[in-house]
């Protein structure tokens, strides 16, 4: 989670990419994930999405990537290169082949 | 031997003692003609007047003031559509301020000077060490055991005599950013902490100063500017700090020199767009560079949050409450970072390097584990240790085992003892956490050794490397 990551674009539907969580995943940069909607649920939501990657792809401490039902502080959440404050934080609803990168925040120099 | 390395050491110290004190009557006379060509060009000179005219105070016929020399230096500035007399005219009336010269700060510094910033500003209070020298580019060998502040500020006025360069050697705290940021127009952030972080951008939010904000770790890079045109702060986007634990630094995680290399000198490009009014600074967006797969990608951040505490509309933050504001405390890290030093275990279960040296040099039956990551332990080790990285320490516990009895049968351990256990890592904290962990697992004996291999430097063999 040091950076942006890296990911790829998938052409499958149902799909969404996720970069940005290397230090926590094994070093696996890019997660091209399938994520099945809640019974009901018309949209996924970013929520969703969080609750998905923790149970399935957080491996340990967890604390460094979320805090209570959202990310931690110092971690900035990108939808399609956006800000997710912008989006809708939490809210936001993904579409199908969207691109989450989770950033944590550097002060190093 | 030993006296003749003493005598050695001794006459080293007083040349050293010798040549600082021939270097600071050097950076004074240097200073004094910098004020002397300074007055003779009829530049402003002193203590930070505004910086309102620049070159000879009169027109020479155009509507410009750039002189000759000026005209001749910056002719490739001057050639340029985008940027031209007005905007060479405007750097040179600006006035910019560099937090930390470090990897950051290094080219930025360089480039600034080189433009043709009016006032340069250099804050730093550490000196220049061996380990700095791969990234902070400004420094060179010479410099070593100096302070930063000097260096950087001698290798500005060699790239361009013609700017004032002013010497903060202070560290940055609430008690002097407030006089200190007053004197300038851009504040460029080239710290390495988070603490820090905060207490610029509060700063520059209470001053009205536009913020260039960059960070490098490892292989990747972040740059934004801040606090400017209606832009986001700082605490827009991190309004609470990150956990201490997911803060590294460059001196625990590494970072390839090139990498803040680049990252300062695109903080050095965003300065000039803003001290000269041209194109469009990188506020409300920020960049992202990845080293490793040659990537960077700009994204779109969020605009001045509503809810933030230091410069939404009416808030209430103050000058003087910034300067009682506790950044350590808020961030739960320290502005000058120094190595952690924990105290976990009784003294009982600690050993000296010292002590630990005598006991090697006895033929103890012992067997010596590294608790350091495997990339620590390539750089270097000492004889005979085991590297087990501490992640894996649990599960490795058998090897730990075995390689105390194979000790035990070598050196023939009468029955009723048995070979001792002793830890080791990097600084003497791991090794602690480590020994916890052995004692809970039955290694009741197991013991570390205090300060760890820069305690062996220190104390038993000044030739093993340090990192
Ligand atoms: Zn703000």
């Amino acid at each position: 989670m040091a950076g942006s990551g890296s990911f790829g674009i998938s052409s499958a539907p149902g799909h969404y990419n996720i970069g940005g969580l290397e230090l926590l995943c094994d070093s696996v940069k890019v997660h091209n994930v399938k994520v099945e909607l809640q019974n009901g649920a018309e949209k996924l939501t970013m929520k969703d999405l969080l609750g998905w990657v923790r149970t399935n792809l957080i491996k340990e401490r967890p604390e460094m990537f979320m805090k209570g039902d959202t990310v931690r502080p110092g971690v900035l959440v990108l939808v399609n290169d956006c800000d997710w404050e912008l989006s809708g934080q939490l809210d936001t609803t993904l579409e199908e082949k969207d691109v989450v990168v989770f950033i944590s925040t550097l002060h190093g120099g | 031997m030993e006296s003749n390395a003493s005598q050695i050491l001794h006459e080293l110290e007083s040349l050293r003692a010798a040549k600082a004190d021939i270097d600071r009557r050097i950076s004074a006379l240097e200073a004094q003609l910098q004020q002397v060509t300074l007055q003779n060009d009829a530049i402003p000179n002193g203590s930070y007047p505004p910086i309102s005219t620049v070159g000879s105070s009169h027109l020479n016929g155009h509507d410009h003031h750039l002189t000759p020399a000026m005209i001749h230096r910056y002719s490739r500035h001057l050639l340029l559509p985008s940027f031209g007399v007005q905007a060479q005219s405007n750097l040179l009336k600006s006035s910019v301020l560099v937090v930390g010269a470090g990897g950051l700060g290094s080219p930025a510094l360089l480039y600034l000077a080189a433009c043709g910033v009016g006032r340069l500003g250099i804050v730093d209070h550490d000196v220049v060490e061996l380990n700095n020298m791969h990234r902070q580019i400004i420094h060179t060998e010479t410099f070593i055991g100096r302070p930063k502040v000097k260096s950087a500020a001698n290798a500005c006025r060699s790239v361009n005599s013609t700017v004032e360069i002013v010497e903060h050697h202070e560290a940055l705290r609430t008690s002097n950013a407030l006089e200190i940021f007053n004197k300038y127009d851009v504040i460029v952030d080239a710290t390495d902490n988070a603490p820090s972080r905060y207490m610029i951008s509060d700063c520059c939010v209470l001053l009205g100063k536009p913020l260039v904000s960059g960070a490098a770790l490892g292989l990747e890079g972040q740059l934004t500017v801040y606090n400017y045109n209606g832009g986001p702060c700082y605490r827009c986007l991190f309004p609470t700090p990150p956990p201490a634990t997911a803060c590294q630094r460059c001196a625990d995680s590494g970072v390839l020199g090139v990498v803040p290399g680049i990252i300062g000198c695109l903080q050095a490009l965003e300065a000039i767009k803003i001290a000269s009014a041209i194109g469009e600074p990188l506020s409300g967006r920020m960049l992202l560079f990845n080293a490793l797969e040659a990537r960077i990608r700009i994204v779109k951040i969020r605009g001045r949050s509503l809810q933030c505490e230091a410069c939404k509309e009416n808030a209430t933050f103050t000058q003087q409450q910034f300067r009682e504001f506790d950044y350590e405390k808020f961030t739960q890290s320290p502005l000058a970072p120094s190595p952690l030093k924990l105290k976990l275990l009784q003294a009982d279960s600690r050993i000296s390097s010292k002590e630990y040296h005598e006991r090697v040099a006895n033929g103890e039956a012992h067997v010596l584990v590294d608790v350091r990551p495997a990339h620590h332990f390539k750089i270097v080790s000492l004889p005979k240790s085991l590297n087990i990285p501490l992640p894996s320490l649990e599960a490795r516990f058998p090897e730990i085992t075995s390689a105390l009895k194979e000790e035990e049968e070598q050196k023939s351990v009468g029955s009723g003892s048995s070979a001792q256990l002793y830890v080791i890592c990097r600084r003497g904290n791991d090794s602690q956490r480590a020994v916890q962990c052995l004692h809970k697992m039955g290694f009741t004996s197991a013991r570390d050794i205090v300060g760890g291999l820069e305690s062996w430097t220190h104390d038993v063999d000044a030739n093993f490397p340090t990192y």
